[in-house]
């Protein structure tokens, strides 16, 4: 199984939105190379004949009652926003200039 | 009289409903105790004297009334700061929710507030649960008060802290790799992983949502089985949660009794690795067992060899995905948005300083096991490694009723031994992991302290899914056996702090 580079990290930090420093970089690389080194042992499995279990509970399509509850006022919602306008949360430019 | 702080719950609920000490007495005996000891033990994130007092003037009145008390009311609880807590701060140990107070109260936090229980604040926590030490939290690590300088466990050693420390007779803690259990081990309390699903996680903030329980810890097993019941059941609002009925833990508490009982020491848990004091105590716990009259036999469960690379697939996979909420826009920290930035470059700013570096590792792992390429060999393989482990655990069940092991292989480390090698720290999980990836029940429990650093060694039962009883009933018997041997419970020997 191969190891993990520092260009390989700088990847998954972007795909992940961490702007990581560079020396974050250079100690995760590191870091990261040992755990997954240790954590490939369960490629050992990999060719074996087992259903995959993804969650302890065998429950699938759980619905409760379509009950009217109450629910948090817009300003209740808001009060944790880092920013708010007109009952709305107000967020930097997710489009381009143009 | 003995000291209030020093009473179980059981014993506060008792005096509280028959009036021989107001619950607001109670309260601010225990305020008084955070007061005095908390500067040095730092198991609390935020103290919530007005809410706590005014909760406990709340069971007062309703005594006052002749109105009928629950088994619990009146008595204080530590909180570990990742359930919601309604108009009360939420940190999660991390800054980029730091200040944030929530609209809205967790299942969990609502249960205990219909039951009486007086919430006295939010204990210290690794970020967003990721740990075994305490120190990955962004506020500074807990003190294990058995000895200040050593961790107290995580990722809730505050709430196991709180305990040792007698800020608060219970407290609650979620586990998803051993979280309660761990901190439960290296303080000398006791702490219970339920069933998977049977207690709601509405409110409580995920970090591996197949894998992470909330669960209660306590001094005494039965004080553990009475918030057990408490906090356990059916909620319509966590799509996970288990509908039927919990199991009778706070009788099995009570039987004290484990003759004809069949219990089966894995094999695994044991050898390289293993502290010799550790073991000790752990070979003396099941030559108890057997002297009780309970049937002990060796299990073998080959798989669990997998199951710390396997969790350590699938927690930071979940973690990944989980952890996508914090982009800086509904709640928590934003940074940089200077009018120049895109939502992007500030979701990415924001991120990198608001977490930690473990937080931060996981989510890059997680991101690297879900990703094209290595799907199939990492997430993949460790979904069947999962499987192996349940398979394994039904072969041990068939012919058990309970299995033992060493809760974790080592007493408290010092603080900062492991704080950069992460590795080292993952190890700390090793025997709590398995019944995680499975769903099932465990529990700690203090079995001594080990002969070479005098610090306290945890005896871990496990059970099948939803036979939680199974666990108080082992417990119980256990911790009163130990009691009456050595004449006084494990904690009267912890130091004055």
């Amino acid at each position: 199984m191969p190891g993990i580079t520092r260009e390989e990290v700088a990847h998954l930090a972007r795909l992940s939105r961490l702007e990581l420093q560079a020396e974050e970089l250079d100690h995760f690389a590191e870091q990261l190379d040992v755990i997954i080194g240790a954590v490939a042992r369960v490629s050992e499995v990999a060719g074996q004949d087992v259903p995959p279990t993804s969650h302890p509970l065998p429950l699938t399509n759980v619905m409760r009652a379509d009950e009217v509850r109450p629910s948090l006022t817009p300003d209740q919602a808001l009060a944790g926003a880092p920013a708010a306008e007109e009952q709305r949360f107000r967020v930097p430019q997710i489009l381009g200039e143009d | 009289m003995t000291e209030l702080i020093r009473y179980t719950a059981a014993e506060t609920a008792a005096a509280v409903a028959k009036g021989e000490v107001s619950a607001v007495e109670v309260a601010q005996a225990h305020l008084d105790r955070i007061g005095a000891v908390d500067k040095k033990v730092n198991a609390f994130l935020h103290v919530d004297t007005e809410g706590a007092l005014s909760a406990a003037r709340a069971v007062d009145e309703k005594r006052a009334k002749g109105e009928e008390l629950g088994p619990l009311a009146g008595v204080p609880l530590a909180l570990k700061d990742v359930f919601t807590t309604k108009g009360v701060p939420t940190t999660c140990g991390s800054k980029i929710l730091e200040g944030w107070i929530p609209p809205y109260d967790a299942t969990l936090t609502t249960r205990l507030k219909d039951a009486g229980v007086v919430i006295l604040g939010k204990t210290n926590m690794d970020e967003f649960a990721m740990g075994s030490s305490t120190e990955n939290s962004a506020y500074g690590p807990t003190g294990n008060p058995w000895d200040l300088s050593r961790i107290p466990g995580g990722s809730g050693g505050g709430s196991a802290a709180a305990l040792a420390a007698f800020e608060a007779p219970l407290a609650i803690g979620t586990d998803t790799g051993g979280s309660i259990r761990q901190p439960g081990a290296v303080t000398g309390t006791v702490g219970v992983k339920p069933t998977y699903g049977s207690v709601s996680r509405y409110g409580l903030v995920a970090f591996s949502s197949s894998l992470d329980q909330g669960g209660p810890c306590a001094r005494t097993v039965l004080d553990a089985a009475l918030l057990h019941e408490a906090i356990a059941g059916h909620d319509p609002l966590d799509s996970t949660s288990i509908d039927a009925p919990v199991p009778a833990v706070v009788e099995a508490a009570k039987l004290r009794d484990v003759r004809g009982m069949r219990i089966g020491v894995v094999k695994e848990f044991s050898g390289e690795g293993y502290q010799a004091g550790v073991m000790q105590r752990f070979d003396e716990s099941v030559e108890l067992l057997r002297e009780l009259g309970a049937e002990v036999v060796e299990v073998s469960c080959p798989s669990f060899t997998l199951a710390l690379p396997a969790y350590y697939l699938i927690a930071p996979s979940e973690a990944s995905s989980n952890l996508a909420r914090f982009d800086a826009m509904r709640y928590g920290l934003r940074v940089g948005d200077d009018g120049s930035r895109s939502a992007e470059e500030v979701t990415a700013l924001t991120r990198e300083a608001g977490f930690g570096p473990e937080v931060k590792r996981r989510i890059i792992l997680g991101t690297y096991a879900l990703s094209s390429g290595y799907y199939d060999a990492y997430y993949g393989s460790a979904q069947k490694v999962r499987t192996l482990i349940s398979r394994d655990f039904d072969a041990a069940f068939a012919g058990v009723d309970v299995l033992v092991s060493p809760t974790t292989p080592t007493t408290a480390f010092p603080i900062g031994e492991r704080a950069d090698d992460p590795m080292a720290m993952y190890l700390a999980d090793l025997c709590t992991i398995p019944s995680n990836l499975a769903g099932n029940a465990a529990m700690s429990l203090p079995v001594g302290l080990a002969p070479e650093d005098n610090l306290p060694v945890g005896l871990q039962i496990i059970a099948p899914a939803m036979a939680d009883d199974r666990l108080y009933r082992v417990g119980g018997a256990v911790e009163a056996a130990l009691n009456d041997k050595w004449g006084h419970t494990l904690l009267e020997e912890a130091p004055a702090l």
